[in-house]
């Protein structure tokens, strides 16, 4: 479905993705894990086109989207929850939701916001509330709910669980789940929490210093010795 | 919260400190009043020589150093006795002879501002407010104000229908009414770009010059009537919104922000030069006015064939007919742009804007086309703006560059930012404030503008969002809540 193949995007001089491959097939929850500064967000944020690669190719579903606008990239069916949310503070809950569904067809509008609120409830439950009042969990289901709001086939997931509490970071987990489960929608979510993100995922990819180092599936990595010295034994 | 006790703040007064504070306050004045106002270029006998003042100075300096004292000493936790002494200084300045006037008003005003602050500072028992506690309290009157707009809103409509009729309405005041719509308009337009886009538009005024030549020409060359000019203009400003956007929009923030000024005065410096064209600095003069659209004129004796308004209606000639024309004229395209503001808010393409001004990144990750919503908020506040030009046109009958200098793009952006960026009320409030109050206190003369730039450092201080900054929901699924109660509701929560 998403092919990322031989990627390499600069921030000004400095490479920060040194050609990356990897893929994700219909279906999946791929995750991908890395240290700080890997180069995960900028592998998520090349994939919309902000910034573009320099070499390489991003195809969604046969077409290459590398050298497409991110709108464009954007309307072909992946939505991006992005990191650190950035939601829209001074909206309301509903606002925010809407602004998701721009892009999606007028009439799916009302069945795609019962969607979002059967999925999470608490959004139903403050939804005339401002976005930047609520608490960092609920913030991180409106950004997920906003980003399901366009109908999205590939679903991209810049660390869901930065900065929450344990009990919600499952809860978030679980709905990730269960979007792929019900909804049928392919996911691809970086996280530092590889614990967690890895016995979620069908298959993961490991980030070093810009390039793929290990992939294989959940299980696999979490089972992995170098993976659980480097990113599973020390805190998680 | 900083509500302190009342004994942990009545520490001992360290007199020394609060003396060098204030010391240092009025040698600041003293720098600055001695060229301002100890040194004035008088004409002589058509020779140009220095008159000094320095008794003004005297006197503003001393102000300058009670008035810092008095606040340090409020500050302290003294408020009692600088709320006495600051009530015996206005009052003897309003009944001491004074060197001048403004010195007068700036004694007795600063007198009584420091006077209701030691009282506040008495009665609540704490003498400072965390900015954040303050910040808290402003909104809830914006707040309430937001509220009471709801009714306050269609009675000022009402009021300014009823205007012309009122007793006290001469042609003065009619003649302010004008300037003050034409401000709002303007306010309201370029509340669309930097309001709700969050553009910084700093040549907004371009837009507005657009409108205005565009008709003058078009009146000029072709004979073209006012109302066949107005769609024109708004069209022809909007025209060059697209041309001006189309390279900057890529640009963002401070840099956006000098494109736009730098268009601001391309446009004024092709005005100055273009002289075969425009006019030049000589500007083009006999503007035709406006008809009663394009049925008849407002003329006591109509050429032969042209049906005259007073004559159609069947009253007495009377010069002010036009006057109030043109009143209700600007007072509908001002309600049209507000009107329209309102709409477009809750569409797609409204939201989508206040999306970019929160954030443009998430805007972009929502599949939000940047660039065509930006150019499509350029070019409409550049559409009203044209409006508003051809108006300023047909109403001056006299156009010149002189009238579309940066300081006017300076003036409707700060009546955006005054108000409240997004708040329609606040550019009502706003232009009140910013064109009403210099236009009341002509008098004042040359200190006006010192005044202006006060008041404007003060909006600063205490209201850094604006006056009136409270952005209301634009879809309510439920009961319709108040904006106190939404204000109230995200305090509890914080």
């Amino acid at each position: 479905m998403l092919k990322v193949s031989g990627v390499h995007t600069y921030y000004g001089a400095i490479e920060a993705l040194k050609g990356v491959d990897l893929e994700v097939v219909q279906g999946e929850i791929v995750t991908l894990i890395g240290a700080n500064g890997a180069g995960k967000s900028t592998l998520l944020m090349t994939i919309c086109g902000n910034p573009r690669a320099r070499f390489g190719h991003v195809s969604f579903e046969g077409e290459d989207i590398t050298q497409l606008p991110t709108f464009e990239i954007i309307r072909r069916g992946i939505a991006q929850s992005p990191e650190g949310r950035r939601i829209f503070a001074r909206m309301t809950v509903v606002e925010n939701l809407q602004l998701g569904g721009l892009t999606a067809p007028k009439e799916r509008y009302a069945d795609n916001l019962e969607q979002v609120f059967t999925l999470f409830p608490r959004l139903k439950e403050r939804r005339e509330q401002r976005g930047g009042t609520l608490s960092g969990g609920e913030q991180q289901m409106l950004s997920i709910g906003r980003a399901l709001m366009s109908q999205p086939r590939l679903l991209l997931l810049d660390e869901p669980s930065l900065g929450l509490a344990p009990m919600i970071v499952k809860q978030i987990f679980n709905v990730v789940r269960e979007i792929n489960r019900s909804q049928g929608v392919t996911v691809f979510m970086v996280e530092q929490n590889a614990h967690h993100a890895l016995r979620l995922a069908h298959r993961g990819y490991v980030l070093v210093n810009g390039a793929i180092a290990l992939s294989g599936t959940g299980a696999e990595l979490l089972a992995n010795e170098e993976v659980r010295a480097a990113y599973l034994e020390g805190g998680h | 919260m900083t509500a302190v006790a009342p004994g942990v703040r009545a520490h001992t007064l360290d007199i020394a400190a609060v003396l060098k504070e204030s010391a240092l306050a009025a040698l600041v004045a003293l720098l600055l009043a001695f060229p301002l106002v100890g040194l004035r270029t008088v004409d002589v006998l058509s020779r140009l020589t220095i008159e000094p003042h320095f008794a003004e100075v005297a006197v503003a300096v001393v102000l300058v150093f009670l008035g810092r004292l008095g606040m340090a000493l409020t500050r302290e936790g003294r408020p009692l006795p600088v709320l006495v002494a600051s009530l015996v200084v206005a009052a003897s300045a309003w009944f001491l002879p004074l060197p001048t006037m403004p010195l007068k008003l700036i004694a007795v005003a600063g007198g009584a501002i420091i006077a209701l602050r030691a009282a506040l500072a008495l009665r609540s028992h704490h003498s400072t407010l965390s900015l954040a506690e303050r910040e808290r309290r402003m909104d809830r009157v914006g707040a309430r104000f937001q509220d009471a707009s709801r009714l306050i809103g269609p009675i000022a409509v009402i009021f300014a229908v009823a205007l012309p009729f009122l007793p006290f309405a001469d042609r003065a005041v009619v003649d302010i009414g004008i300037l003050l719509l034409t401000y709002i308009m303007l306010g309201w337009g370029l509340n669309i770009v930097v309001g709700l886009a969050g553009l910084l538009d700093l040549g907004y005024v371009a837009f507005y010059a657009v409108g205005a030549y565009s008709y003058a020409l078009l009146a000029q060359y072709f004979g073209f009537s006012f109302w066949l000019c107005l769609p024109l203009a708004g069209l022809l400003a909007s025209l060059s919104g697209l041309l001006l956007g189309f390279p900057v929009l890529r640009l963002r923030g401070d840099y956006f922000a000098i494109v736009t000024l730098g268009f601001g005065e391309m446009i004024r410096i092709i005005l100055i030069n273009w002289y075969d064209f425009t006019g030049g600095p000589n500007g083009i003069s006999g503007i035709p006015r406006p008809s009663f659209f394009g049925i008849a004129d407002f003329v006591r004796n109509p050429e032969p064939g042209v049906l005259s308004f007073h004559e159609l209606f069947g009253v007495e000639y009377s010069s002010i007919q036009r006057i109030i024309f043109l009143y209700y004229l600007i007072l509908v395209l001002a309600l049209f742009v507000n009107f329209f503001t309102l709409r477009i808010r809750k569409l797609p393409i409204g939201r989508a804007w206040e999306a970019l001004r929160e954030d443009d990144v998430a805007c972009t990750a929502l599949g939000i086309n940047r660039t065509n919503i930006k150019l499509a908020a350029f070019s409409i506040a550049a559409m009203f703006g044209g409006f508003a030009g051809s108006f300023f046109a047909t109403r001056q009958g006299f156009i010149s560059p002189e009238s579309f200098s940066f300081i006017e793009s300076a003036i409707i952006l700060a009546i955006v930012v005054l108000g409240g960026m997004g708040s329609q009320a606040g550019v009502v409030v706003a232009t009140l404030l910013v064109i009403g109050l210099p236009e009341m206190f002509r008098e004042l003369s040359q200190y006006r503008m010192l005044a202006f730039g006060i008041g404007m450092v003060l909006i600063m201080l205490w209201r850094p969002r604006g006056l009136l900054a409270h952005r209301d929901p634009t879809i309510l699924l439920h009961k319709r809540k108040s904006a106190m109660q939404q204000q109230q509701e995200s305090e509890d929560r914080a």
